[in-house]
């Protein structure tokens, strides 16, 4: 009887069990496999043997890495890179929010929204074509307008790695803005507007208004998004860092983060050892944060948390 | 509008003029340049106003279109299969588990949702992909690694589901004899279009955006580059365009200091063009997509 039973229900959910295949398959090969492939970490890889055929070798990768300056520097670039962004991206998104707000038509209103969303909309290697415009040495606008107005010699822009903590945090901001304020909006259109009009009656002032009506109504979102970011603070938007300063030697010293390291290691040094132990630190420490930032979001906001 | 100050409002209005200035500008200044002369844009850089008005840089692209055609054909095939069998996939996976009385559902779930939490990095999937699935100088790189299923869109997609079709449809449905495979394309489907409509906007823009698949897994099949892929190559080098066209140009001809502001030119706009008619779904997909998950 029992096992009519779970036959007959074996029956039932077999198409659906059939379904979950292909994306069961997808993820194995996607995320699983790569998983199981941190192991390589561990392992002098020898391409002639074959790749997971290769001997084990304890923690000698790890310590060839950490054997050289580029370690401290890479790390240090991420995670700097990610604390500014995070501290600039919330308090331009915040202030451009409340700047769509002040607009009184609907129209322009509308307008401002499609704007600042278009440079998310495009590709980083279009991004690094705009760059290119204002930074080419020869032809650039900064070079050839701007610098030479302000009276200052030209600047090897590409070759200079000092300037580029300031561009690349530009161009992260440029890039994001409109999106991160399009999410700031959303929240702050949702906020009753009999608050704000109690606030006036009571004779508060513009900046009261924001600090204690509109900020508040934020905080949720603003904890949320920088909580989620920090849980990310081991990653690096690969486009931005390798694409933007068009793979210049010159300018690894500002410009590599984990990420760009990694391929780097592994495509064009072939320098795999260091590679695969750079990876592995990023994947674990990366778990580490995302798993720490959604405990502390779930407590926070459960709608917001990955779990 | 909610602040009664009136100079607070105008400071903000102007504010925001400017930073839609940054955002239109930019694009100005690529257009404006892809238009002046070589000896111009030699002499005075790229500007904002075009300086000795020619359409050469054009008429050069003119002379290689079929490479840049193909190239654009290249992403819109990449996007449409990519797009299409990334919602085949989400909704083969959602379906299932928004079934609250699916056995095993929360194991299920755990699998998916890990691969959230944890990946094995850029070492691991390469080599998998380049090694053991071969995946090298194939379209199938194009479509395959990091894009296809998005664990992220799937539990969107499940949540909307359970929130928006009744288990009682189902049943009923499945009283009258209809099989899961038609409850799913019969019900759950068409139930579920906005949801569709959003990640198939946002899987299509980051087909359509992405290079770095590309660039990882393509080494030799430079006819499988989409647009993003052709404009990678350009910037890196400009005689790319010489040595991957059949173009009849001489090479002295090639006004290569315009000609890179005309090929970001001609990526950009039919972008730009396309927004407009997507732009409300692509802000709710930002919206959806990132704070309520």
């Amino acid at each position: 009887m029992g096992r009519r039973k779970s036959k007959q229900k074996m029956k039932r959910y077999l198409p659906l069990y059939l379904m979950l295949i292909p994306g069961t398959i997808y993820l194995v090969i996607n995320n699983y496999m790569p998983m199981a492939g941190l192991a390589l970490a561990f392992k002098k890889i020898n391409y002639s043997i074959g790749i997971f055929q290769s001997p084990w070798t304890g923690f000698s990768n790890f310590t060839y890495l950490f054997s050289t300056n580029d370690a401290f520097q890479f790390f240090r670039n991420t995670i700097l890179y990610n604390l500014a962004f995070i501290f600039l991206g919330n308090f331009m998104g915040i202030f451009t929010a409340i700047a769509l707000d002040c607009i009184r038509k609907k129209f322009f209103k509308r307008v401002g929204q499609i704007v600042i969303l278009i440079p998310y909309l495009l590709s980083t290697v279009i991004i690094s074509y705009v760059v290119f415009a204002f930074l080419s040495g020869n032809n650039g606008f900064m070079n050839m307008t701007i610098l030479p107005m302000l009276g200052l010699d030209k600047v090897n822009w590409y070759n200079e790695a000092k300037y580029w903590p300031f561009i690349l945090t530009i161009v992260y901001l440029w890039m994001s803005f409109g999106y991160s304020s399009i999410l700031y909006y959303s929240t702050l259109i949702g906020i009753d507007k009999s608050y704000y009009e109690a606030a006036v009656v009571d004779g508060a002032g513009t900046f009261d208004q924001i600090w204690y009506i509109t900020l508040p109504a934020l905080k949720t979102t603003i904890i949320t998004l920088i909580l989620l970011a920090v849980g990310r603070i081991c990653y690096s938007d690969f486009g931005l860092f390798y694409q933007v300063p068009m793979n210049s030697g010159l300018l690894y010293s500002t410009t590599q983060t984990i990420d760009t390291y990694v391929y780097r290691g592994l495509l064009e040094l072939n320098d795999i050892g260091r590679s695969t132990a750079a990876g592995f630190l990023q994947s674990v420490l990366g778990f580490i944060c995302v798993f720490a930032a959604n405990t502390i979001v779930s407590k926070l906001d459960k709608d917001s948390s990955l779990f | 509008m909610i602040y009664q100050n009136k100079l607070f409002r105008y400071i903000m209005n102007i504010i925001m003029i400017l930073l839609i200035a940054a955002c239109v500008l930019p694009f100005i200044l690529l257009i404006s340049s892809s238009f002046s002369s070589e000896t111009d844009l030699a002499q005075y850089g790229y500007s904002f106003i075009p300086r000795g008005f020619t359409t050469a840089a054009y008429t050069y692209i003119w002379g290689i279109k079929s490479s840049i055609l193909r190239a654009y054909v290249m992403s819109f095939v990449i996007t449409i299969i990519g797009t299409c069998a990334s919602i085949v996939m989400t909704m083969l996976f959602a379906y299932p588990l928004s079934r609250k009385d699916l056995p095993g559902r929360g194991i299920i779930s755990f699998f998916l949702f890990f691969t959230m939490l944890f990946n094995g990095g850029f070492v691991p999937t390469y080599l998998i992909y380049s090694n053991i699935f071969h995946v090298t100088d194939t379209l199938a790189a194009m479509i395959i690694p990091y894009l296809l299923m998005n664990a992220f869109y799937v539990i969107m997609v499940r949540t909307y589901i359970t929130t928006n079709v009744p288990m009682e449809v189902l049943e009923a449905s499945m009283i009258d004899g209809a099989s899961e495979v038609q409850n799913l394309v019969q019900i759950v489907v068409p139930m579920s279009k906005p949801i569709i409509g959003t990640i198939a906007l946002m899987s299509a823009i980051a087909y359509w955006n992405n290079w770095t698949n590309g660039v990882y897994f393509i080494q030799t099949r430079r006819d499988l580059f989409g647009i993003q892929n052709y404009l990678n190559s350009v910037i890196s080098n400009i005689a790319f365009l010489q040595t991957h066209t059949s173009s009849s140009i001489n090479a002295s001809q090639l006004p290569s200091i315009s000609i890179r502001m005309a090929l970001a030119v001609i990526a950009i706009i039919p972008i730009l063009i396309a927004y407009p008619f997507f732009q409300k779904s692509f802000v709710a997909g930002i919206t959806v997509g990132s704070v309520k998950g």
